[in-house]
Parts: C-alpha cells; sequence; structure tokens
C-alpha cells in the first residue's frame, strides 16, 4: 500500500488548494476525489466548461482553473474518480476506482468533502423533475444543458446566481418563489456591518437581482405552503404569497434553501460535531488549524461550516501549514507567519456570513415538514413516522433508523439526516446535540461485495 | 414511581419479559438507554433458529425449539394488537457446507444430540445437487447443506417496535435514557439512575445486556457476561435471490440480503473493519456467486452478550431475593419464550418452567 | 419519455449509439450519463423498490443515489459515469417490481 504524508479527501477550493501549499512545503500527497476532473462542485469541471460556456458562468467560476492546473506538481498524487468507503486507524483509505477497491495509506487526512444542499422536504419533492439547485448548476456547468420551463423554489444567494445564469443562456426560469419573508431582511439588517465588510458579495448580489429583475423574471417572496404537483413527474408548483394563491405550471423545480456540512467521512471517524444554530446544521469541532479531536484528522472547507469557495481555499492552506509543521517540515513561527495572512483573508471571506444566514434563513415548513411529507426519500419515510417513533420512546435517529429505516437506504441519511435530528428533537423537546445524529459508518458510498472480496485477505478461498 | 416489576434494559429482552407480565396484569416500568447505548437488539442478525444451539446441553436445544414452536402465534398476537406485522418465515434454515469433511462431522453431531432430544430433531442433509434445486443460485463450492426444518427468520426490528408499542399499549411505563447506578433493597427495591430518577419495586429484572456486566455484582450476581464483536453487511434491495436463511446469509423481508458475521474478542469496540467486511463479502460470494455484483449498502458492527458457555443465564438473585437476572445471546429465538412461559418463572406459578441448569451454579466461582 | 426533452443542451457534440431499457438513443461521447438522459427525455430513471415510485436524478453531485441504473448488472449512479459506445442501460431495480 502506498503511503504518504498526507491523504486529502474532495478536489474542491479546500482540498485543491491544501494539496499545492502542502506539496510546496515538501509533503508527499494524495488527492482522492470522486470526479473524473478536479474543481469540487464550484468549480465542476472548470477546465472543461471553463473555455467554453465561461461567459455564462462568469468569472467566479473561471477562477477555478488557477486552483487545478495548481494541483500538476510532483509531489501531488490526484487519484481521479476515486469513492472513498472507508477511513481507518492508521490512516488506511479504502476507495474504489474504476470498478476496483484499492487502498491507500497516509499519516494525517484532511477532509475536505464540502458541502450538501440542506434537505427540503415539501409534498412532491420526489417527483421526478424536482431537483436541487445545485443540480441545476452543475448541469449547466459541466454539461451545458439547461431546464426549458424551471421555477426555481426557497431560499438564498444561489438560488440568484443560477437564475442569472440561467438568464444569461437565454432560458430565464419561469419564477422565483422565495420563502424568504420582509422581516428576514429586517433582522439580517443586524449583522449590516459585518456585511459591509464583505462589501463585494452585496455588491454581486445586487448584480445578479439586476439582472434577473431585467429579464422580467417574476418574484414571488414569503412564499407559505409551497407544494411540487404531478403524478409521474412535476407537473406545477403551488403555493401561497402575500394573501394569494398560486399555481405556476413547469416541468422542473429548482429546490434550495442553503447547502450543510457533508460530514459523513468525518462522522465515520467519531469526530466531534456540535449543532450550531445559526446555520441551522451540525459541523465538526476544530481547532484554529482545522484539526479535530481525532488527532491527525483535519476538515477544512464548507465540510467544517458553510463559508463559501474562497474561504474554503484559505482554511484549506491552513489546515496544510499545520500539517506540514507537525510533519517536521515547518517550524511553527514559520507557520504562524504564514497563517497571519490567511487568517486575515478568512475573516474577511467570513464577514458577509452572518448577514446572508439572517436574510435568506431556511424554509420552516421543509425544516418541520408536515406529517405526510416524506423525509427519508431512500425508504420513503414521513415525517409523521418519525414524530411516532419519538412517541414510542425514541430519544435519536439511530433508535428511529431501527424502527422506520429512515437512513438505511443508499444515500445513507445525506439527505434526511438533518431533518430527523430536528424532528426528534422537537418531538422530545431536546437539542439537537443531545438528539444526536446517525451512527455514519463504512462504506460511506456503496460498493460491489465483488470489489471487497476481491481485497480479502483472511479467507482460505472458500 | 412504584411498580410491581421494574425491568432494567429496553431491548428485546426486557420488552419481551416485560410484555408477558404487562399480559398478566403486572404493573411494569421499563428504563432503557439512549441513542448511543450498545444495542444488540438493533444490530443482530434476525435468525429464529435451532440447528447448532445446544450442542452440549440438550435443555438449550429444547427451550430454543420451544420458542420457535410458539413463535408464529407470538408474533401473530403482537401484530393483532399492534396492527403491524412482524415478518416471520420458518420453512428452515441451512448449515452451508464447503468440505465433506465438516458437513459429516456437523451430521454426526446432530445425530447425537438428536438421540438425546428423543429424535425430536428434524434435519436432513442435501447434497450439492439437492441443495441446487432449493437454492438455485448457490455456488459451486457449496459441497452441501444440513436443512433444519425448525429453523427460520424474522424482521427483529419490527418485534423491537412491535414490543415498545405493545407494552405502552398495555400500560407499560418505559423511561428513556436511563443510566441505572444502584439498586438497594432496603425493604422493597429502590433504583437510582444516572439523572436522580427514582424507582420503587417489589421486584426487578436484569436484563441490560453488556451493561448487566457492571450492574450484576451490585445486585449478587456474578453477571460473568462479555462482549463479542458481530460485523454484518447488507446489500441493496434485491429480487428473490435467497430462499432460505443461512449463518452466512439471509434475504431480508425489504428486499437485501443479510451477511453475517463475524465472530471477534475485540472488548467493546463496535467498529467495522475492512478486512472483516472483505472477509464476509467473499465468504458470501462462495456461497452465493451472484452476489459479486451486489451493491453493499451498509454495515455495522455490534457486541454480543456472551456468557462463558454462550447459553443464558437465568438466575434470581440470593443477596437479594426478588431480583433476577435475565441474559442471553439469543435474544430474538427466545422472544417467544421469555414473552409467554418466563413470566411463570419470575412469579414462580405451577407452570414455571425448570431452568436450574440456566442458573449461575454452572460458573465456578472465580 | 417524452417527445420533447424538458432540457436542451448548449453544445453539439459526437454522439454515440447507446441503449435505455432497449431503446436505442444517440448521447453524447463522454457526456455526464444523467444529464445526457435527461437531454434525451428520459424523465423516469427508475422506479422504488419500496413503493414502485418513479425517480430521476435529483443531487447531480453523486449523494442523493437516485438517479441509479443498471449496466452490465451492477447498479451506478449515472450522475457518476460518463457515457461510452454501447453502454447497455437499464433502469434499476426494476426486476423488483412484480415483488413489490
Amino acid at each position: 500500500m502506498e503511503r504518504f504524508d498526507l491523504a486529502i479527501i474532495g478536489a474542491g477550493p479546500a482540498g485543491m488548494a491544501a494539496a499545492r501549499e502542502a506539496a510546496d512545503l515538501g509533503l508527499a500527497v494524495v488527492l482522492l476525489d470522486e470526479q473524473a476532473r478536479p474543481g469540487g462542485q464550484i468549480y465542476r469541471d472548470v477546465e472543461r466548461a471553463g473555455p467554453v460556456r465561461g461567459d455564462i458562468l462568469g468569472e467566479d467560476y473561471t477562477a477555478g482553473t488557477r486552483l487545478t492546473q495548481a494541483l500538476l506538481h510532483d509531489r501531488i498524487r490526484h487519484i481521479a474518480g476515486a469513492v472513498l468507503w472507508a477511513i481507518e486507524d492508521g490512516f488506511c483509505l479504502s476507495y474504489t476506482q474504476d470498478g476496483r477497491a484499492a487502498q491507500v495509506s497516509a499519516d494525517r487526512v484532511l477532509i475536505a468533502t464540502g458541502a450538501l444542499e440542506r434537505p427540503m422536504p415539501l409534498p412532491g419533492w420526489t417527483l421526478p423533475g424536482v431537483m436541487t439547485a445545485g443540480a441545476g448548476q452543475i448541469l449547466l456547468k459541466q454539461s451545458g444543458v439547461l431546464a426549458r420551463r424551471a421555477v426555481l423554489v426557497g431560499s438564498g444567494p444561489l438560488l440568484y446566481l443560477i437564475a442569472a445564469q440561467m438568464v444569461r443562456a437565454g432560458t430565464p426560469p419561469l419564477a422565483l418563489v422565495e420563502t424568504q419573508t420582509v422581516a428576514d431582511r429586517t433582522r439580517a439588517l443586524h449583522h449590516i456591518s459585518g456585511a459591509l465588510r464583505g462589501w463585494r458579495y452585496l455588491v454581486k448580489g445586487l448584480k445578479l437581482l439586476a439582472q434577473i429583475t431585467r429579464a422580467r423574471v417574476p418574484r414571488h417572496t414569503g412564499a407559505t405552503g409551497i407544494a411540487i404537483e404531478g403524478s409521474d413527474r412535476a407537473e406545477a408548483v403551488t403555493f401561497t404569497s402575500h394573501g394569494r394563491a398560486h399555481r405556476i405550471d413547469c416541468d422542473t423545480v429548482f429546490l434550495h434553501h442553503g447547502v450543510v456540512p457533508n460530514t459523513q467521512a468525518a462522522r465515520s471517524l467519531g469526530v466531534m460535531h456540535r449543532w450550531r444554530r445559526d446555520q441551522a446544521c451540525f459541523s465538526p469541532v476544530l481547532d484554529p488549524w482545522g484539526e479535530t479531536d481525532v488527532p491527525g484528522i483535519y476538515v477544512a472547507g464548507d465540510g467544517a461550516g458553510i463559508v463559501g469557495a474562497k474561504a474554503a481555499e484559505h482554511a484549506g492552506r491552513l489546515a496544510a501549514l499545520a500539517v506540514a509543521t507537525s510533519a517536521g517540515h515547518l517550524g511553527q513561527g514559520e507557520r504562524d507567519r504564514r497563517a497571519k495572512r490567511l487568517r486575515l483573508a478568512l475573516d474577511r471571506e467570513r464577514a458577509v456570513r452572518p448577514f446572508l444566514d439572517a436574510a435568506y434563513p431556511p424554509c420552516v415548513e421543509a425544516l418541520a415538514p408536515a406529517d405526510g411529507t416524506i423525509i427519508c426519500r431512500c425508504e420513503e419515510v414521513t415525517a409523521g413516522t418519525i414524530r411516532s417513533h419519538a412517541k414510542l420512546g425514541c430519544l435519536g435517529p439511530n433508535q428511529s433508523k431501527a424502527f422506520g429505516r429512515a437512513g438505511m437506504g443508499p444515500c445513507q441519511g445525506r439527505y434526511c439526516g438533518l431533518t430527523v435530528t430536528a424532528l426528534l428533537a422537537a418531538a422530545n423537546g431536546r437539542t439537537e446535540d443531545d438528539t444526536g445524529y446517525y451512527r455514519i459508518r463504512p462504506p460511506l458510498k456503496p460498493v460491489t461485495l465483488g470489489e471487497l472480496a476481491a481485497m480479502d485477505d483472511t479467507s482460505d478461498g472458500a | 414511581m412504584e411498580t410491581d416489576y421494574a425491568i432494567i434494559g429496553g431491548g428485546v429482552v426486557g420488552l419481551s419479559v416485560a410484555w408477558g407480565l404487562l399480559r398478566r396484569g403486572r404493573r411494569v416500568t421499563v428504563l432503557d438507554g439512549d441513542d448511543g447505548s450498545f444495542r444488540a437488539s438493533r444490530g443482530n442478525f434476525g435468525l429464529v433458529w435451532v440447528q447448532s444451539k445446544g450442542m452440549t446441553q440438550p435443555r438449550y436445544a429444547k427451550w430454543s425449539q420451544h420458542s420457535a414452536s410458539i413463535w408464529a402465534d407470538f408474533a401473530r398476537e403482537l401484530a393483532d394488537t399492534t396492527g403491524e406485522t412482524v415478518p416471520l418465515e420458518q420453512k428452515g434454515g441451512y448449515d452451508l457446507h464447503f468440505s465433506e469433511e465438516t458437513l459429516q462431522d456437523t451430521v454426526e453431531k446432530y445425530e447425537g444430540l438428536k438421540a438425546k432430544l428423543d429424535g425430536d430433531y428434524p434435519f436432513e442433509v442435501l447434497g450439492h445437487n439437492a441443495l441446487r434445486k432449493e437454492e438455485p443460485h448457490i455456488g459451486p463450492k457449496v459441497v452441501g447443506a444440513i436443512l433444519h426444518h425448525q429453523d427460520g427468520h424474522a424482521n427483529p426490528l419490527k418485534l423491537l417496535q412491535a414490543l415498545a408499542a405493545d407494552v405502552r399499549r398495555m400500560g407499560g411505563h418505559l423511561l428513556t435514557g436511563k443510566t441505572v447506578t444502584d439498586v438497594s433493597k432496603p425493604d422493597g427495591f429502590v433504583l437510582t439512575c444516572a439523572d436522580g430518577t427514582r424507582v420503587d419495586a417489589a421486584k426487578v429484572i436484569l436484563s441490560a445486556g453488556l451493561g448487566a456486566a457492571q450492574l450484576g455484582p451490585k445486585m449478587g450476581f456474578k453477571a460473568p457476561i462479555r462482549p463479542q464483536r458481530g460485523q454484518v453487511l447488507i446489500t441493496e434491495k434485491l429480487p428473490k435471490l435467497i430462499n432460505r436463511p443461512s449463518l452466512i446469509a439471509r434475504q431480508v423481508d425489504e428486499g437485501g440480503i443479510q451477511i453475517g458475521a463475524t465472530n471477534e474478542e475485540v472488548g467493546t469496540d463496535d467498529r467495522v473493519t475492512r478486512s472483516g467486511v472483505s472477509g464476509l463479502a467473499a465468504d458470501a460470494i462462495a456461497a452465493y456467486p451472484a452476489l459479486a455484483r451486489a451493491q453493499l449498502v451498509r454495515s455495522w458492527g455490534a457486541l454480543r452478550v456472551l456468557s462463558p458457555d454462550g447459553l443464558p443465564i437465568y438466575q434470581q438473585s440470593a443477596d437479594m431475593p426478588g431480583a433476577y437476572l435475565v441474559t442471553c445471546h439469543s435474544g430474538i429465538t427466545l422472544a417467544a419464550v421469555h414473552a409467554r412461559v418466563l413470566p411463570d418463572w419470575l412469579e414462580g406459578t405451577e407452570a414455571a418452567p425448570d431452568l436450574e441448569v440456566f442458573s449461575e451454579a454452572r460458573f465456578a466461582v472465580s | 419519455m417524452k417527445p420533447v426533452s424538458p432540457f436542451l443542451e448548449l453544445d453539439e457534440t459526437a454522439r454515440v449509439p447507446v441503449t435505455f431499457d432497449g431503446t436505442p438513443l444517440d448521447l453524447p461521447q463522454g457526456a455526464n450519463l444523467a444529464a445526457a438522459l435527461l437531454v434525451a427525455g428520459v424523465d423516469v430513471f427508475r422506479h422504488t423498490p419500496v413503493s414502485g415510485a418513479p425517480r430521476a436524478p435529483f443531487c447531480m453531485m453523486g449523494a442523493c443515489f437516485e438517479c441509479l441504473v443498471e449496466i452490465d448488472g451492477v447498479v451506478r449512479q449515472a450522475c457518476m459515469i460518463d457515457v461510452t459506445a454501447g453502454m447497455d442501460i437499464r433502469k434499476a431495480h426494476e426486476d423488483f417490481r412484480g415483488a413489490v
């Protein structure tokens, strides 16, 4: 098994930046990523798509090539198309590539697995034609594919970004159905000083809104009672806005109400996580360098708490500095000197977050769905079933999982975990931290038994 | 809070006994742990199993047979009262063999046990071809199997849920998130929990799985139980592939293939390991080659609750009369007798079964 | 499949033949399989083994497992695969439907 100084999981901004920083400091780095080409979701396929669709996707996207090109380095081994399914002590990382299981080992591991869309369980969200807004962006970035008749539903800056990109591409969305209210905006003004420090983001946001308005895309704000209708596929979005009932016929619905840390890999190692009230999600508990309570395991980027691509880059570099120091490649003084500049930049990037989190809070009716709404897509478990588990004495999601199978399917709780925790916490009158989260175990992603068996070194060939 | 029985442990064992006592009109309070407790009840393999049980103690074989024989009726009653079925299939189960030698060895042992059970041990030996007729997906490496007609499998999680629901329905008190720290008997029993909860009870049943190892000695039990890790796999849901269950694999009622299990002495480490998982995958594929293409969706490690000889322990405390230790490895198989027969022993009725061979007297003083 | 796909693609690329549930399709070589099938008008990728409900791509980033298809007897995520010539693609777990 090949051994490295540092294994990095995920070739998004945090992982790519960390890989280059660590390699420059003399470390042997292996970078495992699921995609065929580097970039993560934010810079998905940027080397291929940037030159073709840069005008639609914008400079923030094409800037990603700076990071992807920096991966060309003697000490960086980028293993593309590698689906990681286990991290064990030592650290030994098992992954699948081209239908074969393989392993690498490393003294230290940086988890840079980014974010997932916050689950948005609404009536009808499992119908074909309903996708995450992130999926809409990925279709556009990687494949140049656009939805002809789409409605965007939810809240948050990403909704405006994809709307503006669709406008630029010549297929504007039919409407924006936004769940945030005027009261949210007012509350957000408490954080305006931070927002002004991050004024570049505000200017960008205003520009996006201007493009959407110019294209005459209808915006419905304060939407409630949202449902997606259709028998075999999405046919319409229905909702109430400012006292009026609406129905918009469409083929595609893009849902979004923020992104949350993808904590699967860190949780599989038993890393301690805490509930963050400001972002309504769990994130790992880290020291100032991104190290977890499991020595040698680091987390950087959105996987550590939502910060955005630029901040992820800085956090990745910080973790790389700490890894280099603990590996004996960089003195503490020099580490701290280099870190100072990164921390300043990181603070600047983070300044706008409190404003954004307050202005675009998650959609309330998706955080506490109605009893009849499916919350576990894989096993088709409803919110009402989870509430009934609380009545049977389930204090946490692992007991509820045993009773009703929520979280047992192939997505392994990625799109129901936070909902189940929130539902049980509310039903039992306990905190999210006390309620806890699914125990995440290997395989982090499904792997065929054949691939596993091919790694067997204990069997007598029975 | 005052109750006839305080039951420490809300797993399948504790709830089965609680259910049986409630059916007899007793007041019952169950003290259960939290979401992160070690829970064999949600990590087990789900077999309702007779073969290979009690090879050295025929009474255990009989006890298992008794439970298997009344399981279907027990499951039906639970379904009637809760409105939720507890899936159970009892059309026999296999012990699969990859060598003629081990097959013959096992058959000889089974014949010996059969003689001690007055011939009530219905099994037959299937050669590869006969087995293939029953299990079209069986692999060429399997030389044969012992088909035992009293074996079967259930959905253990549905059983757990039905018991939890029915215990509540019958007025049982289920206290969750409790860690019992002390049991004393100034007059009646007084149970104290870590959070300060106090329960007064006329009798106490200790069925706390591995937790009994700490609490048992305080109550006058030897409680010589230890954890043994079993890693278990489950695949994506598949069309019917396996007809009858075996110790290697079974197809659960939802469609997934469950593959088990390792036997590892690793203390309370309940993690899964790459080597454990790949070994299990290799064995399962040797038995059913079509599984090579199946996706493994989940794996877990659970801790068996084992006594030194693997048999259950049913013991009344000599120091604290009215306190009982009820613990076993096969909580699913024995659920039916725990619910329907054990209460006679606890209540000391005329119908009480003779459980002397399962007392702690069999363990040497340490 | 719909006569007109709800999705359109901006680029013209060389196409290769594949089949979806036996129906011949021409998909862009090297394209993301899930995206290519959506553009080709495939709106149901599979039915769930739980209730038989129709499903299609949801996250496009390998996390939700909604876009499962069967290729060469193995169930895989269409959004994590590139199109290659001659792919025999089937709805995942379709043989399960009779059993539900």
